[in-house]
């Protein structure tokens, strides 16, 4: 009975989509509020990558927003998940020689490819967001491939906290020196070269701490059992 | 052999969004149902930026400094989909976990049982 | 171009389908993945570096890993 609902359901849906759809066409430029982004981006922000001068500087209040859920999901996981008892002591199961020998390897080079994919995010594709799960999931590979190292989970809450205040107050000195909330008081510079686009870099590298940090807390919540 | 080149794209995407409210509409098991709001929400992206493609159009990235800013593609959808595809994998956490404390209490991951109960 | 474009979205569709059918928890979190690389496949040809890897390095890698460990922690049989 409630299949069959569904699907008539799912039809229904299905032919109000085609309608609508053929009204849209493919590949056509539609906006304008894009194309000014892209001739006056240079500009006005000094940033080479035009989707990152949008995320923080034209919509980055958007960008806080997301930092923001970002930290309550990571805080309710913690707290749902807590236990009072003591974690029994299970007995450790040790993971293969490939394994182990591949994450003593591996891990200072994904840390390397991280670091580089958040610090140029102004100059190539990549970012914050990218660097800091790529980092995420070296702290991955360490818990699976050396079992006996535990690693402190104080670390990653104090650089997560840092991370994000870092944000809100470059946010804060924004407002002080000018008119409004994250503006750019930082000297613009050539574009291209590293140093430059004013505040981007700053805040790109400490959204990539702060996300790394906060998914690794995330899987160590979800691996320790009790 | 039109309609592929143009429509291929929404059609993908179309195709997602209603696997993905099918196993949510029909399937009992908690995790499944997980699994169908994770392809529904890649579905929904997917959509986006094929929106905003333009044909012949380039990345929005000035690698070399005189490229021709006329045909890029448009770089708003791309920023809003960065945010979306981050916040996704929030609720994903937050209901897999959710997830794990009902497992604990009822032993059971069947939503029709779990619904019967009183306590 | 076209055609490699349709293969993808047909792959897409087929590992989107089997998510829905397997009975068994773990072969469907790895469909999810498959689906989601897919995506990220598509995502270059849409002239969208910045998402594709996005989607690639959080879609592909850390959900698949987030539901292989609360699989485990729960039943694994539907």
């Amino acid at each position: 009975m409630r299949n069959i609902i569904s699907i008539i359901l799912l039809i229904i849906i299905f032919f109000a989509v085609i309608f609508s759809i053929s009204e849209i066409p493919f590949g056509i430029p539609k906006t304008k509020v894009g194309s000014y982004y892209i001739n006056k981006g240079i500009d006005e922000t000094g940033a080479v990558n035009v989707v990152t001068s949008v995320v923080l500087n034209y919509r980055g209040f958007d960008t806080l927003g997301e930092v923001t859920i970002l930290f309550i999901a990571a805080l309710g996981l913690g707290a749902v998940l807590a236990t009072i008892e003591r974690k029994t002591k299970k007995a450790i199961i040790p993971s293969s020689i490939v394994l182990s020998t591949g994450c003593k390897v591996f891990f200072p080079f994904i840390l390397l490819l991280g670091t580089y994919i958040f610090l140029h995010g102004h100059l190539t594709p990549g970012g914050g967001f990218q660097g800091g799960a790529i980092i995420a999931s070296g702290y991955l590979l360490v818990y699976l491939g050396c079992p006996k190292r535990r690693i402190n989970q104080n670390h990653f809450k104090i650089i997560e906290s840092l991370g994000g205040l870092t944000f809100v107050i470059i946010g804060l000195l924004g407002l002080i020196f000018g008119n409004y909330f994250l503006l750019n008081f930082l000297p613009k510079g050539i574009p291209s070269i590293l140093f430059s686009a004013g505040i981007i870099p700053i805040i790109y590298i400490a959204i990539g701490f702060k996300v790394g940090s906060e998914l690794a807390g995330v899987i160590d919540n979800l691996i320790e059992e009790s | 052999m039109i309609f592929l080149s143009n429509y291929i794209y929404y059609t993908g995407a179309f195709g997602l969004i209603f696997i993905g409210l099918y196993i949510l509409l029909t399937r009992h098991n908690l995790i499944k149902m997980i699994i169908g709001l994770s392809i529904l929400d890649t579905g929904v992206n997917l959509l986006l930026i094929s929106i905003g493609y333009i044909k012949k159009g380039t990345a929005p990235i000035f690698s070399t400094p005189n490229l021709n800013p006329q045909n890029m593609v448009d770089p708003v959808p791309q920023a809003l989909v960065l945010t979306a595809i981050v916040i996704s994998v929030a609720v994903l956490a937050m209901a897999l976990s959710l997830a794990i404390r009902l497992y604990q209490h009822y032993r059971t991951l069947d939503m029709r049982k779990i619904k019967e109960q009183r306590w | 171009m076209v055609f490699f474009v349709t293969f993808t979205v047909f792959v897409m569709l087929v590992c989107a389908v089997a998510a829905c059918i397997l009975r068994d928890l773990l072969d469907a979190a790895i469909a999810a993945a498959g689906v989601s690389l897919c995506a990220a496949i598509l995502f270059y040809f849409l002239q969208a570096p910045d998402v594709a890897m996005a989607e690639a390095s959080i879609g592909a890698a850390l959900v698949t890993a987030i539901f292989i460990i609360a699989i485990r922690r729960t039943k694994r049989e539907e």
